[in-house]
């Protein structure tokens, strides 16, 4: 189908706002105007293509984009954000299933095309199938609703035998084009099932890995059907997410200490205690521990998920302008996978009121706890643990951590004595400068807040 | 299209997604990922597309699934990722 000029730079038009909006979101004080700029993009793409001559279903495609859209459109406004990651995946799990379903047609049609594009094609099913159905399970996995990791036996030979009947029927449908309507759906059902089986038994700590992953696929398939349809747009915008996707996939994974084959092929399993750590763990007041700031000159604080899922975030940053106001430095400092996803702790202390400007990445703060009089951390553990630093039997051996130890005093305010994520036992809790004070997150913020009052 | 021709904004796109990623802080990640997922949702474009020469029931059924999927790729995929940079202050603002 050719496409009148007038459409054709319409979607060119909109391809550049996409590119022009995702550089805006590179930096906090444009990141705002960067989507708005993509959104204005999104518009003009689709408007233009209600403009394309002899197009038929209208009516269809009418309901069809009033449904999914005002459907995604009320669910996004509500979703709170520490749900933010798993909203995420299932909005990038419909894109794979759209860019599946393109495909689905497109055979379906049995139009003859070039083996390049019918091969482009039939990866891009096989990417966005699996992104659909997978993406679906890391929904259901962060939102609670499967709360158990399946593991088959044999799951790495299951997985590899799938993957090679679903490359196989793939093939057939290239070989065999145009392929009859029994092949085209074997084909799919492999695929779709493939999604499942590989992320049922992947555990919740790794799940956002899996999202970004997953994020690309679906970037990917978008740039290969739009091979399909003679569409640029489409492969810009699916290419350039399928990079950036893959690229932030790599970052996360880096930050996590897990090899993205880890990730998909072992489940997280604790190898070992490490080594045994000596010395007990030492409790304080909440009015101790308010003193301990009150008189510091530098205090870093260490948010965790724990401090998110007790909602304290308002509480601390209410504590944090006290003592900003008596003269005290206060600085918050972000482990990249604090949260459930990279950068997702950032988003929560926003929404407490937090400016940027006081939030600092693991490379910009970690020279810094020497010189802290308090580290106070909050619902955080793996990731202020410095056996990671030390401790080569430790599970979490090599993971980049937050120096927390460094700090002249640090204060940890736990719900209980147990284990972080990792079941790792966290040695900064037994060193002679660390202090617990036990209790939930909300009210022992609250409680040192009455108390730095007092202290006026 | 020319398959080479095709080739070339493969990798010219490959290129400035890396780019523009590689200099992003780690504070907007979330954002990010949430921005580039709305921006794969242009997929709804090719969805409408297909459903606009379907011809067979069984495809106008897979072609509505598609856009409606594909819409929600976008609504959802911008609302969560305006609501989330909407909340990013500097201190003086």
């Amino acid at each position: 189908m050719t496409m009148p000029i007038y459409v054709q730079g319409a979607w060119f038009f909109g391809a550049a706002l996409f590119i022009f909006g995702l550089k805006g979101m590179s930096s906090p004080a444009s990141a705002r105007k960067g989507i708005i700029i993509a959104g204005y993009g999104m518009l003009l793409a689709i408007a233009a293509t209600f403009l394309i001559p002899g197009l038929q279903n209208l009516g269809l495609m009418a309901l069809a984009l009033a449904l999914g859209g005002s459907a995604a459109w009320i669910s996004g406004k509500k979703v709170k954000m520490t749900d933010m990651p798993q909203m995420v995946a299932i909005y990038n799990g419909m894109g794979g299933g759209a860019a599946a379903a393109i495909a689905a047609i497109e055979f379906a049609k049995g139009d003859s095309h070039s083996m390049a594009v019918t091969v482009l094609a039939v990866i891009g099913a096989l990417i966005g199938a699996i992104s659909f159905t997978g993406s679906c399970v890391a929904w259901a996995k962060l939102q609670g609703v499967l709360k158990k990791a399946y593991r088959l036996p044999a799951q790495n030979a299951v997985n590899v035998v799938l993957a090679l009947v679903a490359i196989a029927l793939g093939g057939a449908m290239v070989l065999m084009a145009p392929a009859t309507p029994e092949l085209i759906f074997a084909f799919f059902a492999v695929a779709l099932i493939l999604g499942l089986i590989v992320t049922l038994p992947i555990g919740g700590a790794d799940m956002p890995v899996v999202i970004s992953l997953f994020n690309a696929f679906t970037g990917l398939a978008v740039g290969f059907e739009g091979y399909v349809l003679g569409n640029p747009a489409l492969i810009i915008a699916g290419i350039v997410v399928g990079a950036a996707g893959t690229l932030l996939t790599q970052l996360m994974a880096k930050a996590m200490n897990r090899p993205i084959s880890n990730i998909l092929f072992t489940p997280m399993v604790a190898s070992g205690p490490g080594e045994a750590i000596s010395g007990s763990m030492k409790e304080l007041s909440a009015l101790d521990a308010a003193a301990m700031m009150r008189y510091a000159s530098k205090v870093i604080i260490v948010p965790g998920y724990g401090m998110a899922v007790a909602h304290a975030q308002h509480k601390v940053w209410e504590m944090t302008s006290i003592l900003e106001e008596a003269g005290i430095e206060v600085k918050f400092a972000i482990h990249p996978v604090a949260g459930r996803m990279p950068g997702h702790m950032n988003v929560l202390l926003a929404e407490a009121g937090v400016p940027y400007d006081k939030i600092f990445d693991l490379e910009e703060i970690n020279g810094e706890f020497a010189q802290a009089d308090v580290a106070l951390i909050i619902g955080a553990n793996d990731v202020v643990n410095p056996s990671a630093r030390t401790d080569k039997s430790s599970p979490i051996y090599g993971m980049p951590i937050l120096n927390a130890d460094m700090a002249q005093n640090v204060i940890v305010i736990k719900r209980g004595k147990g284990t972080g994520y990792s079941g790792v036992e966290n040695a900064l809790f037994y060193t002679d400068n660390c202090r617990m004070l036990y209790g939930d997150a909300q009210p022992m913020a609250g409680e040192i807040i009455q108390h730095l009052k007092a202290m006026g | 299209m020319d398959g080479l021709l095709a080739l070339y904004i493969f990798m010219l796109a490959a290129f400035t997604g890396y780019e523009i990623i590689a200099k992003v802080p780690v504070i907007l990640h979330t954002p990010l990922m949430s921005g580039s997922n709305f921006i794969h949702g242009v997929v709804v474009v090719g969805a409408m597309i297909m459903l606009g020469s379907a011809d067979t029931p069984v495809q106008q059924a897979i072609g509505f699934f598609a856009v409606a999927l594909g819409a929600a790729n976008a609504a959802g995929g911008y609302v969560v990722t305006e609501r989330m940079l909407a909340m990013f202050k500097k201190k003086e603002d």
